[in-house]
């Protein structure tokens, strides 16, 4: 698919800011499944300082705006041509070894519960068993908006029994880990969910190191592999650590925040 | 049984035979005013030291034993090679384990000690700082058993504290009994800062042009180190700074000053990893710059030591530093270390809980003499307790015989009698490999302890290696 993504952050601030850093993973990823074109990354009145892309594959850029400024817009504009891959993160170039993935957070700390439920999933090769445990973990927890927050744990989100992306995410890399296979949280967007409806938000999903077949990413929300209805833009340890955009803003308090996404095919 | 390193036999070594005179001359009631005049001396320059979590006096005096701790040429000479080498190999393995990995490609260390240790930081694989190095201060906590047997303890790549008391020591000898200066070669200590400041500036990233502005990042007065961060500020005459008087503006880190803004170039930073950056690591830390690891990590600033040479010194990878030297150097290690179980290996930990009497047991990442236990001094009871933690958790266990660590003549209530000591060089590793001769003398001031660690009872001696 050749998908045209605008991702637009509005911030405002009750008092002005006088400074803002932020760290911005909002550039595709490189691989067999996906390729980015006249991709723009904008933050309004910022200087655009370091970028590099770093040993996980991400490109990571920062920008800086000096204050004072009230209000804030990050803004991505571009393309990706995707191709389905079956979830397999195939012509990715990467140098972290798999193994430092096998480190809890406390998002994805496991617990009694979370083991229990690992421990329903089998499979003859690692590539079978996190296909059992994300269909789990898309069982145990029903996609409900708005019963879990930004910081719930996978351990919370099993509790309630209810959550979203982040939250199967999350509890599919405890269980993965459960079972000794390094897992990670990916970031990215989605074009519409399996039943064609449109997703206009960000997503998330889990990749499982699967021995073989490398990194295969599940989405244990919409019971899938990533294909191209999928664009990846970075991994890291849980949703912070994976976060698209982290920022600090100084000398101010309050902030609001409207998200605005649209993930459109273009017609060809 | 322990050695003695101013008696062998009867007679008293070289290396002490003036000193021997001269604590012996010393009149009681000198002695006690001298010791006066030292701790006075402390106490107006403001050395103090305070322990996390230990509670009493934070502005408590680490004990000075004015008996200085002496070394031949010869015997400096060996050591000297012996903490380069090592140096040299752990800046070796930081370099290849955030690189290629070759060392567990080559399966001379387990992969899982590496890539599944705490201290390993995803976020620098593959960033490789100016000339490679990654820890340009590396303290190495020696002992010694016998007339040439000298065991590593441990190695510390991240911030070893305690050149200060070394520099100090000295400075209050020589004010106080400037004859024996007089009468003993002794080489100089006092080149440490100004090496510092070199090595720190010799690592100045590609991006600086002309003199790099070197700073000192400490997280405040809080921190039990807070004087030894204001120290070395002053004698290297760099600005001593904390997280909120540095700031990201573009692709480079800025110091709020007076006259404005300057760039900085390199931060010696005496913070930990995770609280660095916000950004990068611990969202909720206040000690950091925000945006520091991004210039870092595309080469804006130097960071001494990296952020994630804390692989290097746990005490699991502690054991395999000898590979390490083969293994990148082609050399055999100077240095010994002591032997090791490791309570993670099934024999080890069979072997290890049958002789907790006889053993010392530490926690791989505890460190300041804390979480840990000294078979041959404790209790029944305190063993049993101890035994209990390690069965929750033996793969944060590791063992080593108890050592007998050599004694110096040390000034105590009834007159000269031996104590225990430990010995920390602090090497510099930047253009050049670099290590003054002298160190930080701990001692175990209680009879027969064991322990030289301030916070449980230690005290510290001027270091001094004659010339000739």
């Amino acid at each position: 698919m050749k998908l045209h993504i605008v991702h637009e952050t509005r911030y405002r601030y009750d008092t002005p800011l006088t400074a803002l850093v932020q760290s911005l993973r909002l550039t595709p990823s490189i691989f067999e499944g996906q390729r980015a074109s006249d991709w723009n990354i904008n933050v309004s009145g910022g200087i655009r300082g370091s970028a590099f892309r770093d040993g996980a594959g991400d490109w990571i850029e920062a920008w800086t705006v000096r204050g004072p400024v009230d209000e804030i817009v990050v803004s991505i504009d571009g393309q990706v041509e995707t191709r389905d891959t079956a979830g397999v993160l195939r012509g990715h170039r990467e140098t972290v070894n798999p193994l430092v993935y096998l480190r809890a957070t406390p998002a994805t700390a496991l617990d009694g519960d979370l083991r229990g439920l690992a421990a329903t999933a089998s499979g003859e090769d690692g590539l079978a068993l996190a296909h059992a445990l994300a269909a789990a973990v898309g069982e145990a927890i029903r996609y409900r908006v708005g019963v879990t927050e930004v910081f719930t744990t996978a351990a919370e989100a099993l509790a309630l029994g209810e959550g979203v992306c982040q939250d199967h995410a999350h509890a599919m890399i405890a269980c993965a880990r459960a079972h000794g296979l390094p897992a990670r949280y990916v970031s990215g967007y989605l074009h519409s969910n399996i039943d064609g409806e449109p997703h206009d938000a960000a997503h998330a999903w889990a990749e499982v190191h699967t021995g073989v077949l490398g990194w295969v990413g599940f989405d244990a929300a919409n019971r899938c592999c990533p294909d191209d209805r999928y664009v990846r833009l970075g991994s890291g340890f849980d949703a912070h650590d994976a976060a698209p955009v982290r920022g600090m803003a100084f000398g101010t308090s309050a902030e609001s925040l409207e998200v605005r996404v649209s993930v459109q095919e273009v017609e060809q | 049984m322990y050695y003695n390193e101013m008696i062998e036999g009867s007679d008293v070594r070289e290396p002490y035979s003036m000193l021997f005179d001269w604590m012996g001359t010393m009149p009681s009631d000198l002695r006690q005013m001298k010791q006066a005049e030292a701790e006075s001396i402390f106490r107006r320059i403001g050395i103090t030291f305070a322990v996390y979590g230990e509670g009493g006096d934070p502005d408590r005096l680490i004990p000075f034993d004015m008996m200085p701790r002496v070394f031949m040429q010869s015997e400096w000479r060996r050591l000297e090679r012996g903490v380069k080498q090592r140096a040299r190999a752990l800046n070796a393995f930081l370099r290849d384990v955030y690189g290629r990995g070759e060392i567990i490609r080559a399966r001379r260390i387990p992969e899982r000690l590496v890539y599944q240790n705490d201290a390993f930081e995803k976020a620098v694989v593959g960033v490789v700082p100016p000339r490679g190095v990654y820890s340009h201060i590396v303290g190495i906590d020696l002992v010694r058993t016998g007339r040439d047997e000298f065991y590593v303890l441990e190695d510390n790549c991240r911030t070893p504290s305690g050149v200060s008391y070394m520099l100090e020591n000295r400075e209050i000898m020589m004010r106080m009994f400037p004859a024996l200066f007089r009468s003993n070669k002794i080489e100089p200590v006092d080149a440490y800062p100004e090496l510092l400041r070199q090595t720190l500036a010799s690592v100045a990233p590609r991006k600086c042009d002309g003199d790099p502005t070197v700073v000192i990042l400490t997280p405040g007065h809080f921190n039990s180190a807070y004087y030894e961060h204001s120290f070395l500020a002053n004698q290297m005459g760099i600005e001593l700074v904390e997280g909120s008087d540095l700031f990201v503006d573009g692709e480079y880190v800025y110091m709020r000053t007076t006259e404005g803004p300057k760039r900085v170039d390199v931060i010696y930073r005496r913070v930990d990893d995770s609280f660095l950056d916000p950004l990068c690591f611990r969202r909720d830390s206040m000690l950091g710059v925000p945006g520091l690891m991004d210039v870092y990590r595309a080469g804006g600033v130097s960071i001494a030591s990296a952020p994630g040479a804390g692989v290097a010194d746990d005490k699991a990878v502690y054991t395999y530093v000898p590979e390490m030297i083969r293994f990148y150097l082609g050399e055999e290690p100077i240095l010994k270390n002591v032997q090791t179980w490791s309570l993670w290996k099934e024999d080890d930990y069979k072997y290890v809980l049958s002789h907790l009497d006889e053993l010392v047991v530490k926690e791989v990442h505890g460190s300041g003499g804390y979480g840990m236990l000294i078979g041959p001094k404790s209790t029944a009871e305190e063993i049993a307790e101890f035994r209990k933690r390690i069965e929750a958790n033996p793969g944060n266990y590791i063992a080593q015989p108890t050592l007998a660590l050599s004694t110096c003549p040390t000034f105590v209530e009834e007159g000269v009698a031996p104590r225990h000591v430990d010995l920390r060089p602090f090497c510099l590793c930047g253009e050049r490999v670099e290590l003054v001769p002298g160190g930080l003398t701990r001692v175990a001031l209680r009879e027969g302890s064991l322990v030289v660690n301030s916070s449980q009872g230690g005290g510290v001696k001027d270091t001094w290696v004659l010339s000739e």
